[in-house]
């Protein structure tokens, strides 16, 4: 199945765009990801192994939230996309002073 | 929203002036007068907000509002194209107000010459019938949404980074807020900002024409808005998808049993202190004049540039490149006996590498303060800044 990846997080995916995992569940293909992206993780999970609250995760169109979570069960025809918050802008906020390298 | 009331009627210049509207039966006279008595308040005459405005004039909205209190600066005109080559150095309010009224002076603009805060926004926020969120960092972007929750205001959302944009249509009396889609933002550091990542020009038309025209949708009561559902934009493969977004019953700002009941502190929610210095005052620094003289005096310094490859094209002072994320693995490449200067662009990132290498044993490292934008400050102004 394909997981599209964000903008913001292409550079901790070897840059590309979407990436293709065989998975049985959201949960898996997620951890399938992370393991192939190890970067990727702390942007995704928590250190207690969350899903961070400002990435939401849609299964094609929906949101897991609203389906059965990670336990959500997933076919190879399914999409995933990560979709994080973005302010653009200025560096009022999310600034390069505290990024992380 | 409240029904707009229509205005009373439209001058023969109006008529004439907005007859593409009138003879469309999606707009007629009956839409063109409901947009006279619209008032749309637009945060930002930036990068979203000029498109918006600009195409909101033109449809005739009768009263603009604009909040910025932001100084029209040079790499602003890659993208805000309400502003000119000429406005640099003027206030975004005042340039936005003199573009506006040139393409359509039966517009009443009313300006904002403030930053929005939660002890303005709700009084801001009374006047006006739908508000478009034109903003470009986390705080203002929960401060507008709530405002627009405890007010009853439609809140056109639209945000951008680098190619890729999102837009919808938040806080409408049955659909979704932005807290239902996010309930809380990311830690600062964690999403980079424009600034730092870049924005491909183009994309704040795109997705600001999208806002504008999703008001003005709004204000017709015609067509489909974007009320629950996120629309994703990629320019760079030019996709457009969309995804459902749902109310949550939970949420704390328009659930059943809502928690916001006032705005708050933003910053201290999105978890910024606002008095933090940027770089920790422990790195050992090195002013740019300083540099320059040991240089001259034949010193043996070896300069490490943790920039990106790309921004290595644009000017360097001929250092050695090892980007900041490939420093762990290319520190070894260094030879810690020797004395080593690291910059970057503004001396923030390269703070960072300096921590990283003084806890991996180099004793003879010192950050460029302010990075390459210093030294062609205080020492070289042919150095292009950027």
């Amino acid at each position: 199945m394909k997981i599209h990846i964000p903008t913001p997080l292409r550079q901790y995916a070897g840059k590309k765009d979407t990436i293709e995992v065989q998975a049985g569940s959201v949960g898996d293909a997620l951890f399938a990801l992370t393991t192939i992206y190890p970067d990727l993780r702390r942007h995704l999970y928590t250190d207690e192994g969350k899903l961070r609250a400002f990435v939401n995760v849609y299964l094609n169109d929906e949101d897991i939230r609203y389906l059965l979570k990670e336990s959500t069960p997933v076919n190879e025809n399914d999409s995933l996309s990560i979709v994080p918050s973005i302010a653009g802008g200025s560096c009022a906020c999310c600034c390069a002073c505290r990024m992380n390298a | 929203m409240a029904s707009i009331i229509q205005a009373a009627s439209l001058s023969n210049d109006e008529v004439l002036r907005y007859s593409r509207h009138l003879i469309m039966p999606e707009v007629g006279m009956e839409g063109q007068l409901k947009l006279k008595a619209a008032k749309v308040l637009c945060i930002g005459a930036g990068g979203l907000g000029s498109p918006l405005a600009l195409y909101l004039a033109a449809a005739g909205v009768g009263t603009l509002g604009v909040v910025d209190f932001d100084v029209v600066d040079y790499t602003n005109l890659q993208r805000q194209v309400i502003h000119t080559t000429a406005d640099v150095g003027r206030k975004k309010l005042d340039s936005a107000a003199e573009t506006v009224k040139a393409i359509n002076p039966f517009v009443q603009l009313r300006p904002f010459e403030t930053r929005l805060t939660s002890e303005n926004a709700l009084d801001i926020f009374r006047d006006f019938d739908l508000i478009v969120d034109g903003t470009d960092n986390f705080p203002t972007r929960y401060l507008v949404n709530d405002a627009c929750v405890l007010t009853g205001k439609p809140n056109v959302y639209g945000s951008i980074f680098r190619f890729e944009g999102q837009v919808s249509v938040f806080a409408t009396k049955d659909g979704p807020c932005y807290r239902c889609l996010y309930p809380e933002p990311p830690p600062p550091g964690l999403v980079p900002s424009c600034a730092e990542g870049g924005v491909l020009g183009i994309l704040p038309g795109l997705v600001g024409v999208m806002q504008a025209t999703e008001a003005i949708k709004l204000i017709l009561g015609k067509g489909e808005p974007l009320i629950g559902r996120l629309l994703l934009v990629d320019a760079l493969g030019m996709r457009f998808r969309e995804l459902k977004l749902r109310k949550n019953p939970d949420c704390p700002a328009c659930g059943q049993h809502p928690t916001v009941t006032r705005l708050i502190d933003y910053n201290e929610f999105c978890g910024i202190r606002g008095e933090e210095k940027p770089v920790a005052s422990n790195v050992p620094e090195i002013q740019p004049e300083e540099l320059k003289a040991k240089l001259d005096a034949g010193e043996d310094i070896f300069i490490l540039d943790v920039r990106e490859p790309h921004e290595y094209q644009i000017c360097n002072l001929h250092g050695y490149l090892i980007p900041l994320g490939e420093l762990p693995q290319r520190a070894h490449e260094l030879d810690s006996s020797r004395e080593i200067v690291a910059h970057c662009r503004s001396g923030v990132r390269s703070a960072k590498a300096v921590t990283f290498l003084q806890q991996a044993g180099f004793r003879k490292v010192k950050n460029l303060a302010g990075g390459i934008l210093a030294w062609s400050d205080k020492v070289d102004p042919s150095v292009p800044k950027y």
